[in-house]
């Protein structure tokens, strides 16, 4: 599109523009003079690139337009503060004792939040205190991982994000409790924007997990934009467990943005469920040699949801090995989107990188877009990929009838073990826990899963 | 216990089974024996359900009832067991879980009590001894990353549990080595019983050295061409299939 400077066609970017020139007047949070310029180059991409449209590569199967055409109500600071700790307590992961932070539209609640009691070496608190407080460790690693170029909504973030975690385990101090982060939306005005914006730093040989909650209370057109940056150093471990559950009305988009450094352990699920159009980036970068990445996900959806874990591992340091394993199992007239490339860079011999994707269809109008990727520039690795779309197994469902299982039981176990085969990989016992229950109930629920096709 | 009657049965228009007649009594054991493509294991399919086979003539009935005219689960429920050629691998579905399931099932359908997890454990334990197999392989998906040898002994170990009036071995001994094949004889010898029948498909002789057969039937391009004794069994491995086939009027 061509567009002069004077008299030109309004652009979908505007208000956004307007918006942040507001935004920068009115700005009284006291965060460090460094962070207004990352902001502001962050719009000017956005303003440059707009929103993706299909004829991205990237965002091929996922059309975003109906993120595009909402309104742009950005939620600077929730009014919605009065959420009880038992309205909390209904969530996955709630169960869980120990640290929470709970963030509601987008606003942290340190009432209904459990911050560590003693200094253990890592310093949990939510980002707006700690961009006061913890300047030169968020200058060096704040929106240095999300990169403005990779994504417009990384972009879109980077300019307007208001609050979110920071994680920061000191050298070889570990944390063995898991972090709970707790995203709460309530119901609000179509097009109420959350930029929640996570940062994660572990630093040499420190250990830490971290659970993500997205999760709502009603139901709403909100939009979601998430980011999680984790700056994984060496010999440190982190396991990174995302269930998303919002509003089959809602959108969210998220991304999460690893470097990791020599010999670290880095573990990631995502767990997707609700949203009617959601997204979710995993961006890994292999940075150090000996290293080891293994990113789960399982998603299901039904009605006309729309689901898509779209991920980049890059090897640029030999001796890594990256293991990816999704299943989606898609309903109705949804639709499963995976894309999974693996970039071996010249210098990262001896990599063994393998990645699965099976999706199981319900229905006949249920669809999965899958496209495993590799691109290797190297020439002594071991890759493997693969990808599978279909219904149940019929030799399976024969063997378990021929022990006596009726046909509804053996479908259902069957569907129940697809999503356990993910679920068993979750790392964290007490969060498979809860999620296995979760995923379990999802699927009972779930009129297509006992019957007859 | 079974009868097969004139079991003419094919998959789309390629007739596989023509003619097939068999009778098995309580307390027997028959060996089916025949070369490749003769239609064994499409015999033993058709016997346990497996959908796909378009029966054109004849009949099975199995303990009074039409067996062709039940589902898989009907057929299991009441007894019959078919030990499959080649496992599944089922991952996600827990061993435990997924054999408590069908005995319960089993259980539930001839009026028994269920059995709870304690009772169950115990009984699988007493009959994991008799397959010599490790507890281990009870955690595991079912058979998922089993060797040849721990899937075929994990199907005789299933039937040890599940107890069947009629079970078909459909070539148990195929990927068998030695010692594995005297487990897996030994776990089918101790299971048998005047009031249960086993019916055993097999290409080679071999099996029939550790579990001896009543009779003995050679199948040959979907037809029964020949029964006999144990003696028959000992002829076939000496001249092999092509002495019978020879001798066969149709086929000479």
């Amino acid at each position: 599109m061509i567009a002069t400077q004077q008299n030109r066609e309004p652009k979908v970017t505007d208000p956004y523009l307007k918006f942040f020139e507001r935004f920068e007047k009115s700005r009284d949070d006291g965060a460090p003079s460094w962070v207004f310029p990352v902001r502001k180059a962050a719009l000017a991409r956005f303003a440059e690139t707009g929103f993706p449209t299909p004829r991205d590569e990237d965002w091929r199967y996922t059309n975003v337009a109906p993120i595009a055409n909402l309104p742009f109500r950005p939620i600077l600071d929730s009014a919605t503060r009065d959420l009880s700790s038992e309205s909390v307590d209904l969530f996955p992961f709630a169960r869980l004792s120990g640290i929470r932070l709970v963030f509601v539209n987008g606003t942290f609640v340190p009432h209904l939040s459990v911050l560590p009691q003693r200094n253990s070496g890592v310093r949990i608190k939510n980002l707006k205190s700690a961009l006061v407080e913890q300047q030169s460790l968020l200058e060096t690693h704040l929106a240095k991982l999300a990169r403005v170029e990779d994504s417009p909504f990384a972009a879109l973030n980077t300019a307007f994000f208001q609050d979110g975690a920071f994680i920061h385990a000191a050298p070889g101090r570990s944390l063995d409790e898991p972090i709970v982060l707790f995203f709460v939306s309530t119901p609000t005005d179509a097009g109420n924007t959350c930029h929640l914006r996570n940062l994660i730093v572990a630093e040499k040989s420190s250990r830490l997990t971290v659970l993500e909650c997205y999760a709502r209370i009603g139901e709403g057109t909100t939009f979601t934009n998430a980011v999680t940056e984790a700056a994984v150093g060496e010999g440190a471990t982190v396991v990174y467990c995302k269930f998303q559950d919002e509003s089959p009305e809602a959108f969210h988009v998220a991304s999460i943005c690893a470097h990791l450094g020599l010999k670290c352990n880095f573990t990631a699920h995502s767990v997707a469920t609700g949203a009617r159009l959601s997204r979710n980036n995993i961006r890994v970068k292999m940075d150090g040699e000996g290293s080891d990445c293994i990113l789960n996900g399982l998603y299901l959806t039904k009605g006309d949801q729309l689901c898509d874990h779209h991920m980049i591992v890059e090897h640029a340091k030999p001796h890594c090995n990256s293991h990816e394993y999704f299943n989606g199992i898609m309903d109705g007239r949804s639709r499963g989107v995976f894309h999974g490339r693996i970039l071996v860079q010249p210098e990262a011999q001896k990599t063994d990188a393998k990645q699965t994707n099976k999706n199981l269809l319900l229905s006949d109008d249920a669809t999965a877009n899958t496209k495993p990727q590799l691109e290797i520039y190297a020439d002594d690795v071991k890759c493997t990929h693969g990808a599978t779309v279909g219904q149940l197994n019929d030799d399976s469902i024969f063997y378990l009838r021929a022990r006596g299982i009726g046909l509804d039981t053996a479908r259902r176990m069957l569907i129940h073990a697809f999503a356990g085969e993910i679920i068993e990989r979750i790392k964290c016992a007490a969060a498979r826990k809860e999620l296995d229950e979760v995923i379990w109930d999802r699927l009972e629920q779930n009129p297509h899963v006992a019957e007859r096709r | 216990m079974l009868e097969i009657k004139n079991l003419h049965a094919g998959v789309e228009s390629k007739a596989i089974l023509k003619g097939v007649n068999l009778t098995i009594q309580p307390g027997e054991v028959h060996a089916v024996m025949g070369p490749n493509g003769s239609g064994k294991s499409t015999l033993a399919q058709i016997l346990a359900g497996r959908e796909g086979y378009e029966i054109s003539r004849g009949e099975v009935i199995y303990a009074g009832n039409n067996l062709l005219e039940m589902d898989p689960e009907e057929r299991a429920r009441e007894g019959v067991f078919l030990a499959f050629q080649y496992p599944v691998e089922i991952p996600g579905v827990n061993s435990t879980y997924f054999l408590k399931a069908a005995l319960n099932e089993i259980r539930k359908h001839q009026g028994q009590p269920e059995l709870d997890a304690v009772e169950f454990l115990a009984l699988v334990k007493q009959k994991m001894k008799l397959l010599d197999l490790g507890e281990d392989l009870l955690k595991r998906p079912v058979n998922e990353g089993f060797s040849g040898g721990e899937k075929k002994r994990n199907e005789i170990f299933q039937m040890a549990v599940l107890e069947p009036k009629l079970a078909i071995l459909d070539e148990t001994d195929s990927g068998l080595d030695i010692d594995a094949l005297k487990i897996v004889s030994n776990g089918v010898n101790r299971l048998k019983r005047p009031d249960n029948a086993q019916l055993l498909i097999t290409h080679y002789q071999r099996l029939l050295n550790y579990i001896v057969p009543d009779h003995v039937h050679v199948l040959f391009d979907g037809r029964i061409v020949r029964s006999g004794g144990r003696q028959l069994a000992l002829e076939l491995e000496e001249k092999g299939y092509d002495w019978i086939i020879r001798e066969e009027p149709q086929f000479a």
